[in-house]
């Protein structure tokens, strides 16, 4: 096996690439699992006030550094979509590699961001509105990291001029995990 | 197996460990999934039949185990519900039944990611690995039920198997991951890689059933993971998301588990409901009556499933006017569900019926099913359902729904799709013997225990001495008549297991590629099929149930056949 490609991967009935569906049904299956988590969260939020104690105490400052970041890293995984579209697979890689950067930005703000709330006795076991603080953020983390992990790989490729579609799929990805940071940061950081 | 694949020499010559044990091949993966379900269902019934032991014989030494004590009374039953549901209905319904028949029956080669395919076995199989080594750790293996309520499934303090729990756990969260990864699969297959010419009212029932419940599960499992998360956290860090004590709420995973674990019914209903559909129209000769009706049902189903999970919650002291809103959304999931099986007898009315073994199957599911249905219109309404909630009235609702499901319909489509999958027919007497045995049996077992459980019988009781009103001998007769019925029911299974294996190897052998004399596409390609499944790929022309077509000499009409 793995000498012939089956013909079912080469299909397209709807019209759209399969790795394209792929990753709409993936990202709809992430979705329910941050909705669960955030409904949760809202739910008890609007039913303790007294969270808002708690919340103000977040680094409302390094929650809007990180979104710039994200957001900023987004740009640079389009651009490296435009560029593999056209074949010019060193400015794609670069701009993958930038992507990249951007992730490990966002993660080094956060690490300092939650040693610092750590330091201040603010612990995932301090209280509900730190627990969901950490575990919403966290997951989100891991995703960040997945993101970065599968960029890497694809990059790869990429420099061999193999599988260029991809950088579509992990740039429709990326946004995800943009978009989920984009929910994440008025419910943990703003609403004081 | 070692005939399946002989004399293809096509490919570049395949080892055993490629070929059946890290393989591509959706039909081999399809069948890793069965037979890895089918001994998770053996370990499931055998935990079955410890525990009626128990509660017909209290105290004595069950054959084959031993004394069961307390603790693991509440183990075997948690286990139980666990496995028949997370690892033997799943993947043999949706997993082994859509990874072999999706991409035959829609005239592909494959699945569009094979490999994805593949990996979602593995993180199956670790699945089932982590939860049997649950049962061997300090204290043993988790006794909170399968719906894991917390504090109980929290707290180690009170459950008593600090690793059990968390193994348990996190076994069931692998096996979420196996299946959206199948799901994402099977959903992408069958939108993007029909064979030409079929639309999307030519897709056979089964694999639109398989794919829905995909989507279904898709949509469910999600809170339930962030609540698995939550939990597992509660259960090792010390967090507080489902301690009152400290701010947090044990009614909320009641909540994100019954989201997930309702919709979840119907994840395992509708490929049942999708193979029936095969089955009965093959062997009475008819068109489906209404194919559209029963798609679109099929979708008022799943979007109302959303909407039914609190009726779980009547008395676990949610709003009495949200109980109201859900006995209403409750009693109106039961409408498509009739319809659907109104529709199937519609089916069957005026046929040429042929009484084989899967169709006989196929009739007692919905003949049981429906036993099933009628019996959750008392529990879907929240007054009747106080006086219910808890008791074996309960369970023996929700057996009279899952067997049907996962056992009778799972016959049905391995009777009729055995000589697909292996190329050898499976023995008809053996199969009507085994029919028989298994509904007469398993009718034995629940009938009684709708009348225990309507006497107030309580559910997740280890021994009734300790209860003076329901050790009576009325009520207890019932039990050892279930418990007897277990035996039995277990006992046919033998038959079955002995005419799978035996056929297998040693059945008559299947000459041509359309024994059934069907239409859909699976049936156009070898028995077995072969690596890559179709010499030339099928065009379809029509619709997969023209069946008895007036004019037509022959009374089926294969989807491929141009005239």
């Amino acid at each position: 096996m793995g000498t012939t490609t089956p013909i079912a991967t080469t299909r397209s009935v709807t019209g759209m690439p399969t790795g394209r569906l792929a990753v709409w049904w993936v990202i709809g299956s992430e979705i329910v699992i941050f909705g669960g988590l955030l409904m949760c969260y809202l739910m008890l939020r609007l039913k303790f006030p007294h969270w808002a104690l708690n919340s103000s105490h977040t680094n409302t400052f390094a929650g809007g550094l990180n979104t710039f970041v994200l957001l900023t890293s987004s740009l640079s995984i389009v651009l490296a979509h435009y560029y593999a579209e056209r074949k010019e697979e060193m400015k794609a890689f670069g701009l993958i590699w930038a992507t990249i950067f951007g992730g490990l930005c966002f993660l080094v703000i956060k690490g300092i961001e939650w040693t610092t709330e750590i330091q201040n006795g603010f612990t995932i076991t301090s209280s509900l509105f730190w627990s969901f603080y950490y575990t919403a953020a966290g997951l989100h983390a891991l995703h960040v990291i997945a993101g970065m992990c599968l960029m890497g790989w694809i990059s790869i490729d990429v420099l061999q001029k193999k599988n260029m579609h991809r950088v579509e799929l992990i740039g429709i990805y990326w946004h995800f995990v943009d978009l989920v940071w984009i929910f994440l940061f008025p419910l943990l950081y703003i609403a004081k | 197996m070692a005939t399946t694949h002989a004399e293809h020499h096509d490919h570049h010559e395949m080892s055993f460990w490629e070929k059946y044990i890290f393989p591509l091949d959706h039909k081999v993966i399809g069948m890793q999934y069965l037979f890895t379900g089918i001994l998770m269902g053996i370990l499931g019934a055998f935990f079955s039949y410890v525990f009626r032991m128990q509660l017909a014989f209290p105290g004595i030494e069950v054959p084959l185990f031993g004394l069961v004590t307390s603790a693991q009374y509440n183990s075997l039953i948690t286990n139980h519900g666990t496995i028949m549901i997370f690892w033997f209905a799943m993947p043999i319904l949706v997993a082994a039944f859509g990874n072999f028949l999706i991409p035959l029956m829609i005239g592909a080669d494959d699945m569009v990611f094979p490999k994805i395919n593949r990996l979602s076995y593995q993180i199956f199989f670790l699945s089932v690995v982590v939860l049997i080594a649950s049962f061997f750790v300090h204290n043993g293996g988790f006794g909170g039920a399968w719906t894991a309520y917390p504090p109980l499934s929290a707290k180690a303090e009170y459950n008593l198997t600090p690793w059990g729990s968390i193994l348990w756990l996190v076994a069931v969260v692998l096996e979420f991951v196996a299946f959206l990864l199948g799901g994402i699969n099977f959903i992408t297959t069958l939108m993007n890689s029909r064979a030409k010419g079929m639309k999307m009212m030519d897709i056979p029932i089964v694999c639109w059933m398989i794919v829905l419940a995909s989507i279904l599960f898709m949509a469910s499992a999600g809170p339930l993971i962030a609540g698995a998360a939550m939990l597992l956290f509660d259960q090792t860090i010390g967090t507080g998301f489902f301690d009152p004590a400290r701010g947090g709420d044990p009614i909320l995973w009641q909540h994100l588990f019954w989201f997930f674990g309702h919709p979840e019914v119907y994840v395992v209903f509708l490929p049942a409901m999708g193979i029936v559909a095969e089955v009965i129209t093959t062997f009475s000769r008819k068109k489906l009556f209404a194919y559209k009706v029963v798609l679109f049902t099929t979708f008022a189903t799943g979007i109302l499933s959303f909407f039914v999970w609190a009726h779980h919650q009547f008395i676990a002291g949610i709003d009495p006017r949200l109980a109201n809103i859900f006995t209403v959304t409750t009693l109106l999931i039961s409408i498509p569900i009739a319809e659907m099986l109104f529709v199937y007898i519609a089916t069957l009315w005026g046929g040429a019926i042929e009484l084989t073994s899967a169709m006989l199957f196929a009739l007692g599911f919905l003949a049981t099913f429906l036993i099933g249905g009628v019996t959750g219109v008392f529990l879907g309404a929240s007054g009747a359902d106080i006086y219910f909630h808890d008791t074996y009235f309960v369970l023996a609702h929700f057996h009279y729904t899952f067997v049907p499901i996962a056992v009778i319909a799972v016959f049905a489509g391995l009777y009729y799709w055995f000589p697909k999958m292996f190329g050898r027919f499976m023995n008809e007497t053996l199969g009507k013997i085994h029919f028989w045995g298994t509904m007469v049996g398993f009718n034995g077992i629940f009938m009684p225990l709708f009348f225990t459980g309507a006497a107030g019988d309580h559910r997740r009781i280890f021994d009734y001495s300790n209860f003076p009103e329901l050790a009576v001998s009325s009520l207890h007769h019932l039990r050892i008549v279930a418990t007897i019925s277990v035996i039995i029911t277990i006992l046919f299974q033998f038959v079955f297991f002995w005419n799978f294996i035996y056929s297998m190897f040693r059945g008559r052998k299947c000459t041509e590629n359309n024994p059934w004399k069907a239409n859909t596409l699976e049936w156009v390609a070898a028995c077995p099929p072969p690596h890559g499944n179709f010499p030339v790929m099928p065009e379809v022309y029509r619709g997969p149930y023209e069946y008895s077509v007036p004019g037509r000499e022959l009374d089926y009409w294969p989807q491929n056949e141009k005239v």
